[in-house]
């Protein structure tokens, strides 16, 4: 019952998924700001999602019609598990369960696949392209993010566990404030822009040269379970990278401060960078990004 | 009134349906998304996909061509789905009347809710007929 409660609820689906509606909000309100527009009102995502689950959901003639609507249910399971784990994690660090931040790892990625997924199956031409795109970008940044997050493991003397990872801050100070710490963090911020599927990183769903991409051919509510999607993920990756690098307090409100730094970040790239394309983002994650994690792992393992 | 007509009141997202026009009523359709128009802070976004969209903004003359891609349009589209005619020529072919490549006005392939006349209308106008499509959604005078 209170797994259920957690999962559904409290940690998990429900408050994530306003949180992260509302942190979508800061984002297109930022965003308006800096054009110097008025901007959306606060609830404008939250009536979205309502108008979008009240509208007709269209199959494609052809489109494989189990997997076009199984994918966005799976891609949304997954975040809001991510979500359940890292929030009972941060409220109690010592329930959390041996090799957890494998399990975060792994489930991190399955929002991306269940978009490629969704895309491969709704035959469309744009979509594929958005697809294949979608595919190169998660071979790009897994490997610096996967490195960025084993420096952090060698910095916590080998713990996979979320709650020893936190401890470990909590005793000897922030994983930011040490060399390597630092660069890895650096890492996995641009990660987290992808992961994201923000701007300098969105080829996938470009919305100028193949229309919405991957999401082309998604309407009603299949395409609110990816927007739903999209907000939990903004919700759980930069609190992720808040409990690996910057945990050494996470009291609510630091905790919120934390938050609401990271998504400043995140934002501030989005709107000074124009969309790369995905050769140069390859080439990108594959040559500075990971030349970056892998001096964070010599580091951590020197011992700075 | 109930929920859904009220939150699709909110957040309309626009498809940008061009059939065959002169390109000023485009422009001046742009220009609502622009900084000094602003017509985000109503929720009304423009969207690259038609299965996205709640509202087509339909400018121009249909011709014999443009004329099956626009009821193609219509029928992707999810339902429920507005339809706006912006401008002179989608409201009732102006001059085009009699051309040899105008076989049907846009309301005669497609139901119009909302008719925009201008050649081309201002952007004011064009944000004063989706005020008026939303009283009407609404139900209201």
């Amino acid at each position: 019952m209170m797994i259920l409660f957690s999962y559904l609820i409290f940690p998990g689906f429900l408050f994530s998924a306003c949180v992260g509606l509302i942190a979508g909000w800061i984002d297109r309100k930022v965003t308006a700001r800096i054009q110097w527009r008025v901007g959306p009102p606060w609830y404008q995502n939250f009536v979205d999602i309502v108008k979008l689950l009240g509208k007709e959901t269209v199959i494609p003639r052809g489109a494989a019609k189990l997997t076009f609507l199984f994918s966005p249910f799976l891609g949304l399971l997954s975040a809001a598990l991510v979500a359940t784990i890292l929030g009972v994690t941060v409220r109690l660090p010592l329930t959390s369960f041996a090799g957890d931040l494998i399990v975060v790892v792994y489930l991190l990625i399955i929002p991306a696949i269940s978009v490629i997924i969704g895309a491969s199956s709704s035959r469309n031409p744009l979509a594929s392209i958005g697809a294949s795109r979608e595919m190169k970008l998660v071979l790009g940044y897994e490997l610096p993010f996967i490195l960025s997050i084993i420096a952090v493991i060698i910095k916590s003397s080998g713990g996979i566990q979320l709650g020893s990872i936190l401890n470990h801050q909590i005793n000897f100070g922030s994983n930011l404030v040490s060399w390597s710490g630092a660069l890895a963090f650096i890492a996995a911020i641009f990660c987290m822009q992808a992961k994201l599927c923000f701007v300098p990183f969105d080829m996938s769903e470009a919305e100028q040269e193949i229309m919405a991409g991957a999401l082309i051919e998604y309407s009603g509510s299949a395409l609110a379970m990816f927007k739903l999607t999209k907000a939990i993920l903004l919700y759980t990756i930069p609190l992720l990278l808040v409990i690996l690098f910057w945990g050494s307090n996470l009291a609510p409100l630091a905790l919120i401060g934390k938050y609401i730094a990271l998504l400043v970040v995140v934002i501030l790239i989005k709107n000074t960078n124009p969309r790369l394309r995905i050769d140069q983002a390859l080439r990108f994650f594959w040559g500075p990004v990971t030349a970056l994690a892998v001096i964070a792992v010599i580091l951590a393992i020197i011992g700075y | 009134m109930d929920l859904k007509l009220k939150a699709l009141t909110k957040s309309i997202w626009v498809f940008h349906a061009a059939t065959s026009p002169c390109n000023n009523c485009d422009i001046e359709t742009l220009d609502l998304l622009t900084p000094r128009h602003d017509i985000e802070r109503l929720g009304i976004v423009l969207v690259g996909s038609v299965r996205h969209a709640d509202a087509l903004l339909v400018t121009g003359v249909p011709n014999y061509k443009t004329k099956e891609r626009l009821k193609k349009l219509y029928s992707q589209a999810p339902k429920p789905c507005l339809v706006v005619a912006i401008g002179g020529c989608a409201c009732g072919r102006i001059i085009f009347q009699e051309s040899y490549n105008s076989p049907c006005a846009v309301d005669e392939i497609i139901p119009v809710d909302v008719y925009i006349p201008g050649c081309p209308p201002k952007p004011e106008a064009i944000t004063a007929g989706l005020v008026k499509l939303i009283k009407k959604v609404r139900g209201e005078k």
